[in-house]
């Protein structure tokens, strides 16, 4: 279990934001009239992006939205780690350290992210970066993995991270996905698999007769 | 090798457009609305006959969950919920499926709810994932759009599909326990029974299935129970998308045929072992949950549920980790049992005590800071927990640590011993082991 609580420091309110309420909105669509609370987490989420965390004026606002006592959401906000109780960085970076990516050297990662970043959850003074370890991101063929506001970086080494850290902090476009400029998660120049070029040919949309269909008499 | 023809997910690596149009060339929503005409019990039969065994990590027939809902639909609604959680270290195919070829999800969605009577589903995917969702989303859209799924769609079973998605909990993969997030609160598993097919989502009628288990389910009533049934061995049927991570020299992701030999799939796809297959030293062969297997079982194991059972392993998600001479052993294992500490959703005292108790031994093993006794002592609290638990996550906590035991024991003791060479001690004062 990993102990989470509020942060000391708090705004003293929260608004949702224009852009925010139309995504509730759409959120709110796809449950059942009467169980609102399943969008808690989309919610408290989407909150997070406009942000950049979690605050208790914000899970007072939600509560207040859903119609639950505040403690549900709290206990919700601080049961989900994705979810983020302190100020970020504009740039957060989650560092999986699972061990398929520590195989592959996210130990080194963690260490990019101590010296040029500093302590986890730390925010440098320019507002720029903090970072976190997190566990398996589910891109294991792609280790090392780091997700950087949501987006995965693949297939890193130490230098890669440093040049990726570098230029966010020039105010650079950075491009997500494998550093090594893998077709995803394909092995390493090209597979040997789905080749065959009668697959893509669009013979696979002709009519076809299923097989052992019941005689038509039976429905 | 698995011929291309005889492959599901033509598009794993996205070298194509997932887009609607493309998928329907690769041959995905052909033939649906035949499907849902032959009927629910057909689809059911065919499900049963082609021996799928849901993809998620226990391998349970996908057919005959279904068969387990209600006959009738009575005061509350079926649901049908696909579990995209996939947050089992090592594991990263339903990411694929979803970001690549999301249009067989949505067709197998349609096709299964139909089958169990459910009018709407929801996709529960991890909150990390949100490449994949956007994706995902605008697929939805798009099939809505083109009236395959919907109300009066041209199907003729009125059906909704959403996304709804998590915020970095592994424990909302258990099926339960993703139930209550889906409710809206905290991950916790629930104790069994009821089972979700008498309350599940919202106390209604529903079956989870994992997003592989779903998304093959067209193309085995496309292609006939008896196609996937022939690939593969008897109880393990089928093709499946193995991950392979670690050291190898090309970690990728690939679909091959179920009870493929282990080293082939390694040396085939994944271009080998880094220094070759005698620097391999173990393989932990279905994700972190299951226990590992040694480089001369690795030698012959088949990919599949039956071969691993055979070496006190498992198939668990197909994740295969391949370590080479150059692991620590003793850190990587420590390393999942961290996760599966991190992950304990704090509810039953043996997985949320147990778990931090045996990470915290690890540790100090991994440095040699241990006393030879704690070896068997970790190896009995790994038993204590192990099938004393609300879920299985305090399962899978044990079983990596029993699989490091079983096969390496010998390392920690050298460990241990070296650690007091150094010191030049016989005996270090370890902290108790409750530290
Ligand atoms: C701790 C834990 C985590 C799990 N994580 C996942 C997961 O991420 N994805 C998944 O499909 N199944 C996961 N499962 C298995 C599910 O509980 C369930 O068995 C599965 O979704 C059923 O689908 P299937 O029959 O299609 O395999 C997990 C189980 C446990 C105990
Ligand atoms: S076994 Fe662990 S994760 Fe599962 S219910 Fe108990 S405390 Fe929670
Ligand atoms: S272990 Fe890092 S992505 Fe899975």
């Amino acid at each position: 279990m990993s102990a989470r609580r509020l942060a000391e420091k708090q705004p003293a309110s929260f608004a949702f934001s224009d852009a925010t309420q139309e995504q509730i909105r759409f959120w709110l669509g796809k449950f059942p009239e009467d169980r609102k609370a399943s969008a808690v987490l989309p919610i408290l989420w989407l909150v997070q992006q406009q942000e950049g965390w979690v605050s208790e004026p914000a899970i007072r606002a939600i509560g207040d939205l859903l119609g639950m006592p505040k403690i549900r959401v709290l206990e919700v906000a601080t049961f989900y780690t994705m979810l983020r109780l302190q100020p970020a960085g504009r740039y957060h970076l989650q560092v999986c350290g699972t061990t398929p990516c520590m195989l592959r050297g996210a130990e080194d990662l963690k260490k990019v992210c101590h010296k040029r970043i500093g302590e986890k959850f730390d925010v440098t003074v320019d507002g720029n970066f903090s970072w976190e370890e997190v566990e398996c991101l589910g891109g294991c063929v792609n280790a090392p993995v780091v997700a950087i506001n949501d987006r995965y970086h693949e297939d890193l080494t130490a230098e890669d991270l440093a040049a990726i850290i570098e230029k966010l902090a020039k105010g650079e476009k950075v491009s997500p996905g494998s550093a090594r400029g893998r077709q995803t998660s394909a092995p390493e120049g090209g597979a040997k698999a789905l080749t065959d070029p009668s697959l893509y040919d669009g013979s696979l949309a002709q009519p076809v007769s299923l097989p052992n269909k019941p005689a038509p008499a039976s429905s | 090798m698995l011929a291309d023809k005889d492959r599901i997910f033509l598009n794993l690596y996205g070298l194509h457009d997932w887009r609607l149009e493309a998928a329907k060339k690769r041959g995905a929503w052909n033939a649906t609305a035949d499907m849902i005409a032959c009927g629910r019990d057909w689809i059911i039969q065919q499900t049963k006959d082609s021996g799928l065994r849901g993809r998620g990590g226990a391998g349970f027939p996908t057919g005959l969950k279904w068969s387990f809902m209600p006959k009738e639909v009575k005061d509350r609604p079926h649901y049908l919920v696909v579990n995209a959680d996939e947050s089992e270290p090592g594991t990263c195919k339903d990411r694929d499926m979803m970001r690549h070829d999301p249009h067989l999800l949505i067709e197998g969605c349609l096709i299964a709810s139909f089958a169990m009577q459910a009018h709407a589903a929801y996709i529960y995917i991890r909150g990390e994932y949100v490449t994949e969702r956007e994706v995902l989303e605008a697929a939805i859209k798009e099939a809505y759009e083109a009236r395959l799924i919907g109300k009066n769609n041209i199907h003729g079973w009125d059906f909704d599909l959403h996304v709804s998605h998590g915020a970095g909990a592994y424990i909302c993969g258990e099926e339960t326990a993703l139930l209550e997030s889906l409710e809206g609160k905290k991950g916790q598993p629930r104790l069994k029974p009821p089972f979700p097919a008498n309350a599940g989502l919202y106390g209604c009628p529903t079956t989870v299935n994992n997003v592989e288990s779903i998304a093959v389910v067209p193309t085995i009533l496309r292609r006939g129970a008896k196609w996937f049934a022939g690939i593969g061995r008897a109880n393990n049927t089928g093709t499946k998308v193995f991950c392979i991570s670690g050291h190898v020299n090309k970690p990728c992701n690939i679909e091959e045929a179920m009870s493929i030999p282990l080293k082939q799939l390694i040396e085939e796809h994944a271009g080998g072992v880094r220094g070759g297959w005698s620097n391999l030293k173990a393989v932990i062969p279905g994700g972190s949950s299951v226990r590992c297997i040694t480089a001369e079982h690795a030698e012959t194991a088949l990919m599949d549920f039956d071969s691993l059972v055979a070496l006190k392993s498992g198939l668990g998600t197909a994740a295969v980790i391949v370590m080479d001479q150059s692991t620590d052993i003793v850190r990587a294992i420590a390393r999942i049992a961290y996760f599966y500490k991190h992950e304990s959703c704090g509810q039953c005292t043996p997985c949320r005590e147990g778990t931090g108790w045996m990470w915290r031994v690890l540790e100090r093993m991994a440095l040699g800071e241990a006393e030879h006794a704690e070896i068997d002592l970790l190896l009995d609290v790994a038993g204590q927990v192990e099938g004393h638990t609300i879920c299985a996550l305090g399962d899978a906590a044990a079983w990596p640590i029993q699989g490091l035991i079983r096969h390496f024991r010998g390392e920690i003791e050298q460990r241990i011993d070296r650690y007091r060479a150094a010191k030049g001690v016989h005996q270090v004062r370890t902290p108790v082991a409750a530290e």
